[in-house]
């Protein structure tokens, strides 16, 4: 086993000729849930390469809590989808000696909040060994994070912990809001020879939609198009930013959505352009605000687009508490109702 | 082939029922005491080749450690931990295993990596503040040395881990036989790492050998403040692996635990934890002040079980060690101290380009931003030197970058880096 093999850059598992994010004998219009999507693109990834590993707790027989795991252990066997004792550091360093012998782990976490003890070896070891080793050791390890709130999970079942990840330098961090994002951006953190956090909506877990090509890791998607401002969010918080530009045709403003997908690398140029196609721009997640994403866009958007802005950015977010207990959850989330109250905030009386 | 199927013991003690398979505990527990072989009928019969051998790489090893501590009050390094006392668990650390082994260590082993064939000077870019790790890890089957305690334990499991499924994919691949082991210190052990990789070790029945180097302190705190076990060695215990006691300055009894060691995690029988008892004789790093937390009695009292003089006084005992071959290994260890000075002379600057270099395999567009940024810095840094260099006017600007530059050699030079 050499160095070589475990930094390869044509990943095993993306055969030649296939546009991104198809899976092979599906047609695309199938529609299927988010959690489908995301099970099928890791048995294709088990199939088409043999060093593609999953390990976590309960990803065997059950299937995983959510059962994106659902048959896998069946069909390929326990090595390949491993049950793994109760530990997350434990899943994720042992992921990471995997990944030094040249396996490509898949390791699931089982809620965002569950991830937390494995954040020594995330931030120490996965986001640093390329670069503590000179380029010569590359780490393939793909996180996947099931995350966020509006499911009704009593506490440490609704965080979202992206903006942690996206703080640390040597991590791709992608959400998917759709069911077709879910196959691509899976399958695509699984071939990348970096290591990749897949923070999971669990809100948008049952939503269905077709598979269709998507785009590579790092690429935002302007989701509709508007004039009057722009929204900019991912993951969970889409389908409402989807209904408040909705709600907001009545007001009559015309708003445009951004899906970021990818927070890390982050698509600075989709974003600029599409904030300065409207000269204001509201930044949307369920994160608290401090010190978040929405915080870092705000400040890019500002540098960047700064004589195009007609208004401060602004941003909807979760409040900058501990996550609610879920029967106050939705005071906390961003709404359709708080969004048009911040579109209403963007100085239009000039 | 399945290797988790393989995973449930054979030697078990009655059913696997749902509460799991029952061990008898007795033969997973360590001696009472410390396995010793010098002093022993055992050191007199045994092979007087190994024990010469063991001797001079215990006198090489000594004289690295002296080399790197003269290097720091140099302030040729940032910051050094020497492994001064600990040199028997060093050396045969490295020794007992084969090309195909990987070796797994942490800030305290700089000497196993030098044993394992690493230069010198790779081996210290991590202490010199030069890169993180100077060496490549895939050439040596080493991974880089691991600050954040018991860590790297968990990586030697994953490691020794695929290597079996490796081998049960492809029974003819020379992953057949490896084996991992992990250097941990007696503090680490508190670390949940620690107990995770033990734990994943045994569930696996990953071939992985943690080798715990007790020597007595974790920075200042001693052993009874970090535990309350019988020994370190019965904490494998709880987990279903064999725990081993040894000696840690005697370097015959080192050589003997790990190299059975080795053999049991080959053979396919599971992990082990050895806990070799040592001493740190130097404080923990050249940072660290030592008469703050522990006597000089103390130490001269583990001089006195010194691993070198207590080799070198069996060896002499029993004829197995002339002065002749003394003087030829005391200017083997110079030539290798003065061959270190010399790397070390020779050693390349850092290239602060080199720091967008390896953070993705294909740089963001934020990095490549930045990267240009630094670049236009250095050019205008260079342009600066270029003029200074010809023109002694002190202007407000030259000042201020002089100091500059000084204030940052005075923090490379004091040697005031530490690993806390
Ligand atoms: C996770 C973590 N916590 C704290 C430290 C700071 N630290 C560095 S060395 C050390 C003591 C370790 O003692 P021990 O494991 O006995 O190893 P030794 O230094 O004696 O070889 C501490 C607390 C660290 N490196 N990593
Ligand atoms: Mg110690």
């Amino acid at each position: 086993m050499s160095g070589a093999a475990a930094v390869t850059s044509e990943p095993a598992g993306t055969p030649a000729g296939r546009p991104v994010g198809l899976p092979a004998g599906e047609p695309a219009a199938t529609s299927m849930t988010m959690v489908k999507a995301l099970n099928l693109a890791l048995r294709d990834s088990l199939r088409d390469d043999p060093t593609v590993h999953i390990l976590g707790e309960d990803v065997g027989a059950l299937g995983g809590v959510f059962r994106v795991t659902d048959g896998l252990a069946a069909e390929f066997g326990p090595d390949r989808c491993l049950d793994t004792p109760l530990a997350e550091a434990g899943i994720l360093g042992t992921a990471i000696g995997m990944a030094m012998y040249g396996l490509r782990p898949v390791v699931e976490m089982q809620f965002d909040a569950f991830a937390y003890p494995a954040f020594e070896q995330l931030f120490s070891h996965v986001a640093k060994m390329r670069n503590r080793t000179g380029g010569r050791m590359a780490l393939p390890i793909t996180i996947r994070v099931p995350y966020g709130g509006g499911v009704g999970g009593v506490e440490h079942h609704s965080d979202s912990s992206e903006a942690y990840y996206a703080h640390t330098p040597g991590l791709h961090v992608v959400t998917p809001a759709t069911v077709a994002d879910s196959y691509g951006l899976l399958r695509a953190a699984i071939a990348s020879d970096d290591p990749v956090v897949l923070c999971e909506p669990k809100r948008l877990y049952w939503t269905t939609g077709p598979l269709e090509e998507t785009a590579p890791i790092g690429r935002a998607v302007v989701r509709r198009t508007g004039t009057s401002a722009t929204l900019l969010t991912y993951g969970p918080s889409l389908p409402i930013c989807l209904e408040a530009a909705r709600a907001a045709e009545e007001e009559g403003f015309d708003l445009a959505v951004v899906d970021l997908r990818s927070l890390v690398p982050f698509d600075d140029e989709t974003v600029s352009a599409a904030v300065r196609a409207t000269g204001r721009a509201i930044v949307v997640h369920e994160a608290s605000g401090f010190g978040g994403i929405g915080a870092e866009i705000a400040a890019r958007v500002t540098e960047r687009c700064f004589h195009q802005l007609a208004a401060p950015v602004l941003r909807v977010t979760g409040y900058d508490i501990p996550y609610p207990p879920p029967m106050l959850e939705k005071h906390h989330l961003p709404s359709v109702d708080r969004i048009l109250d911040a579109v209403a905030r963007l100085q239009w009386e000039q | 082939m399945t290797i988790v199927h393989d995973s449930v013991p054979t030697d078990l003690v009655g059913s696997v029922g749902l509460r799991g398979p029952r061990r008898d505990p007795a033969p997973l527990l360590p001696d009472a005491e410390p396995l010793r072989v010098l002093g022993t009928r055992a050191a007199v019969t045994g092979d007087p080749d190994l024990a010469l051998d063991l001797y001079s790489r215990l006198v090489l090893g000594r004289r690295f450690n002296r080399q790197a501590t003269t290097l720091t009050r140099q302030g040729r390094l940032a910051v050094y931990p020497a492994s001064t006392g600990q040199e028997a668990c060093q050396v045969t650390a490295a020794m007992v295993l084969a090309d195909q082994d990987w070796l797994f260590p942490s800030y305290r082993d700089t000497l196993a990596v030098v044993a394992r064939g690493v230069a010198p000077i790779d081996a210290l870019t991590l202490m010199r503040g030069h890169s993180h790790c100077g060496y490549d890890p895939y050439e040596h089957r080493i991974a880089p040395l691991a600050t954040p305690l018991a860590t790297q334990a968990v990586h030697a499991v994953g490691l020794a881990h695929a290597a079996r499924l490796r081998a049960a994919a492809d029974p003819r691949a020379s992953a057949a036989n490896v084996v991992a082991l992990a250097l941990v210190g007696d503090g680490g052990t508190s670390e949940g790492d620690f107990h995770e990789a033990l734990n994943f070790a045994a569930v696996l029945r990953a071939p992985v050998v943690f080798l715990v180097q007790n020597n007595g302190y974790a920075i200042s705190v001693p052993l009874a403040k970090q535990t309350a076990a019988p020994t370190l060695a019965h904490k494998a215990v709880g987990y279903g692996m064999p725990g081993r006691l040894v000696d840690g300055n005697d370097a015959l009894a080192m050589h003997q635990v790990l190299t059975e060691s080795v053999a049991h995690a080959r053979a396919g029988r599971g992990p082990v934890l050895v806990e070799a008892i040592t001493y740190r004789l130097e404080a923990h790093t050249n940072a660290d002040d030592a008469t703050r937390y522990r006597s000089a009695a103390e130490v001269d009292d583990w001089r006195t079980r010194d691993p070198l003089t207590r080799l070198e006084a069996h060896l002499r005992a029993h004829g197995q060690l002339t002065d002749a071959t003394a003087e030829r290994l005391a200017a083997q260890a110079e030539e290798l101290a003065a061959e270190i000075r010399a790397q070390f002379e020779a050693a390349p600057e850092p290239d602060p380009r080199s720091l967008f270099a390896h953070v993705y395999a294909t740089p963001t567009s934020q990095l490549r931003e930045q990267a240009a940024d630094l670049d236009a810095r250095l050019a205008l840094d260079a342009e600066f030197a270029a003029d200074n260099s010809h023109n002694f006017d002190h202007t407000d600007h030259a000042d201020h970058a002089a100091e500059g530059a000084g204030g940052q050699l005075d923090r490379d030079h004091d040697g005031r880096g530490d690993l806390r």
